[in-house]
């Protein structure tokens, strides 16, 4: 884990309870038959797998590939012993439409893949974009493209994370960097899924989830959850897809006398389709404006050294715990560098990447990939030099690499 | 002086206030409606607990009609939607209808292995040997010889035989009816809605305006003259005889009704066998 010289300062998921605009909401603590409550040794997967018990999950569905199977294989085991369901399905087309099916009798759900698996969960990740179902899309990312590296880590799903379904949209996505976080995170990123009814996307990879770390797992009671928004308006009041102040829908489940209609065609507030640029334009809007407009509430970043850093670093997953050695690095030669690590990285912390570039030297993006999320930096750098140091994957940078562009970019 | 309108019967089971549907004149998809509108009245299922789930096409706009929870999801994959949606709330009773190129081209892989797992599902399969919403293309349920869009010299494939494939993968009940047999396709869904397990109707139905007119099968109503002349009644019969040409004998009936543990119940077995005490007990979500 990260240096205790280092002061960390960890923005987003503990004060999210507290926030003021979910005065209405009554947040609730996890339950204590799936919370494996002590101090374990485990895999960023199996801890996810753990993570997503703790959340509240009580159903999952997946297709083995590697190196995601963990998650599921910890999930089918300890499933029947928690009182949740777990299906191993024929391919990911149907995992990640019977996760769907599950969330809309109700449960809680989830589903796990690795690259090629995302490419075809694509299109229910824009239906449940466009039906406003809370679910978790968890992809442990390994070198790409096509089958590329099954078992060696990569960063290169980032941008098909957040538009790799046809159409508009947007969804949330989360980066942990160690199996801690895995479980952590995915609690957060199941609870941001029923605040914001969308998919989110837990993006890890290889490393972090073959990585074996302590994981500590608090009690049930210390575990906050974000209860599904269901409606208290009876059937005739209640419009389905019309949407609260915070332009999130209410929801109910099938079997509750609503006779609701689901589709993911454009649909009216009643959820009927509405083919017509109008309806188009007022749904669009609303479903990218949930996100795009609550942005600053949903981001959640973790920064290093940024308070007199000339060179910013800006790394994610697995790469910021290099970033950060070679952050170390460079203190230790007198270079005022810091580390900006977004953990929310979907919607991407563009007022903290413009504040941070105002006053810096340079930006440093490093990623596991051949240049993805360095353009969103770019885009909010205002002309502050921005530097990318990439990485084709199946392995991570080595910190002595990221030093020397340090060194260059300080001078 | 006021005139009460008559009601239909099946009105209640309709949203009405999306009337007129987007169905062509002589279409049977409607006819299948009116009877699972019957089969439901028959059946006292409690409406509040029946999910309808439909993929992509003209069939698979039954979901929007239904006054029912009702969900229209994406091309193929209604019957992995159905599975997920029957695990998590075990007490709905979740009836898949879409069509042909939805449910067995481009989601022939959920079907079987639905079958195969003998999820508590019901199938309602209307097949129109085309595929109706993008114009009339050749599908893997047309007949050898028939013409379609994307088979302009006739079809050169060898169709589906639906209920063999059902059979052979693990459907408990398997029927099949043309449009015409409105009372048959009524009861079978009413005997399909009380099997516990993978259920499966097949309903052969005009297209007039891309199918039928195409390969000078006459309109709806002389389809409907046909199926009525050519169909032959033989329940029980082997799945295996029950090919479709283009013009002669159509074999309907029911040819499978047996019993096999359904999926929430070998899952539920298994638990409880092996983990004993341990075992939390399962209810859904």
């Amino acid at each position: 884990m990260q240096s205790t010289a280092v002061r960390v300062r960890d923005a987003g998921a503990n004060d999210r309870a507290a926030n003021a605009g979910d005065s209405d909401v009554k947040w609730v603590t996890g339950n204590p038959r799936s919370v494996l409550t002590g101090a374990h040794f485990l895999d960023g997967d199996q801890a996810a797998a753990e993570g997503a018990l703790a959340a509240g999950a009580d159903f999952a569905a997946g297709y083995p590939i590697t190196p995601s199977t963990e998650v599921v294989e910890r999930f089918a085991a300890r499933a029947p012993l928690v009182g949740a369901t777990f299906l191993q399905m024929e391919d990911e087309m149907a995992s990640s439409i019977a996760i769907l099916g599950a969330a809309w009798g109700g449960a809680k759900s989830f589903t796990v893949t690795s690259g090629p698996g995302f490419s075809l969960m694509m299109e229910h990740i824009g239906l449940a974009a466009m039906t406003e179902t809370p679910c978790v899309f968890v992809n442990v990312q390994r070198g790409g493209p096509s089958t590329g590296l099954p078992t060696l880590p990569g960063q290169g799903d980032m941008m098909q994370a957040r538009w790799g379904s046809h159409g508009d949209y947007e969804i949330i996505a989360l980066s942990p960097n160690s199996p801690q976080e895995c479980f952590d995170l995915m609690i957060e990123a199941f609870n941001l899924s029923e605040q914001y009814r969308t998919p989110v996307m837990f993006m890890m990879d290889e490393s972090v989830g073959h990585m074996t770390e302590k994981v500590v797992i608090p009690p049930a009671d210390q575990i906050k959850i974000y209860p599904r928004r269901f409606t208290t308006l009876p059937p005739n009041e209640y419009l389905p897809f019309e949407p609260n102040g915070d332009g999130v829908p209410q929801m109910v489940k099938a079997g509750d006398g609503y006779r609701i209609h689901v589709t993911g065609l454009t649909h009216n507030e009643r959820g009927y389709p509405a083919l017509d640029w109008r309806s188009q334009k007022k749904l669009v809007n609303r479903l990218v404006g949930k996100i795009r407009d609550n942005a600053e509430q949903i981001e959640h970043c973790q920064e290093h050294l940024l308070e007199d850093a000339d060179v910013v670093l800006v790394a994610y997953g697995i790469t910021s715990r290099v970033a950060l050695e070679a952050v170390q690095m460079a203190r230790r030669e007198g270079i005022h560098a810091g580390l900006l690590r977004p953990v929310v990285v979907w919607p991407f912390p563009e007022k903290r990447i413009r504040e941070l570039a105002s006053r810096a030297k340079a930006l440093v993006v490093v990623e596991m990939n051949l240049g993805q999320m360095v353009h969103e930096v770019e885009r909010c750098a205002g002309g502050t030099k921005t530097v990318l140091m990439p990485h084709a994957g199946g392995n991570v940078h080595e910190p002595e690499e990221i030093l020397k562009v340090i060194r260059e970019v300080a001078e | 002086m006021s005139v009460t309108p008559a009601v239909n019967p099946v009105e209640p089971f309709l949203r009405t206030e999306r009337m007129p549907h987007i169905w062509c004149p002589g279409c049977g998809i409607g006819t299948t409606v009116n009877c699972f509108s019957r089969a439901l009245v028959d059946s006292k299922l409690p409406l509040d607990k029946v999910a309808v789930v439909s993929g992509i096409g003209c069939t698979g706009r039954v979901a929007g009609y239904v006054k029912l929870d009702s969900f229209h999801t994406t091309h193929g994959r209604a019957i992995p939607f159905a599975t997920g949606l029957k695990l998590a709330n075990p007490e709905l009773n979740v009836v898949v209808y879409s069509g042909d190129g939805d449910l067995i081209a481009i989601g022939g892989n959920h079907f079987i292995h639905a079958a195969r797992r003998n999820v508590d599902i019901k199938v309602i399969c209307v097949n129109n040997f085309i595929y109706g919403m993008t114009g009339g293309q050749v599908a893997p349920t047309t007949p050898l010889g028939a013409t379609a869009t994307t088979s302009p010299y006739g079809c050169f494939e060898q169709p589906f035989n639906l209920p063999f494939l059902a059979e052979s993968s693990g459907a408990v009940y398997v029927a099949r009816w043309t449009a015409y047999h409105v009372r048959h396709i009524a009861h079978s869904m009413v005997e399909a809605f009380k099997k516990k397990g993978f259920a499966f109707i097949e309903i052969l139905a005009p297209c007039p305006t891309l199918y039928q007119r195409r390969n000078k099968l006459g309109d709806g109503l002389e389809t409907m003259r046909y199926y009525k002349q050519h169909s032959v009644i033989k329940n029980g019969a082997s799945t295996r005889d029950l090919k479709l040409d283009l013009k002669g004998e159509i074999t309907v009936g029911k040819f499978v009704d047996i019993e096999r543990p359904a999926l929430h119940e070998t899952m539920d077995q298994r638990y409880r066998e092996v983990l004993k005490e341990r075992y939390s007990g399962w209810g859904g979500a």
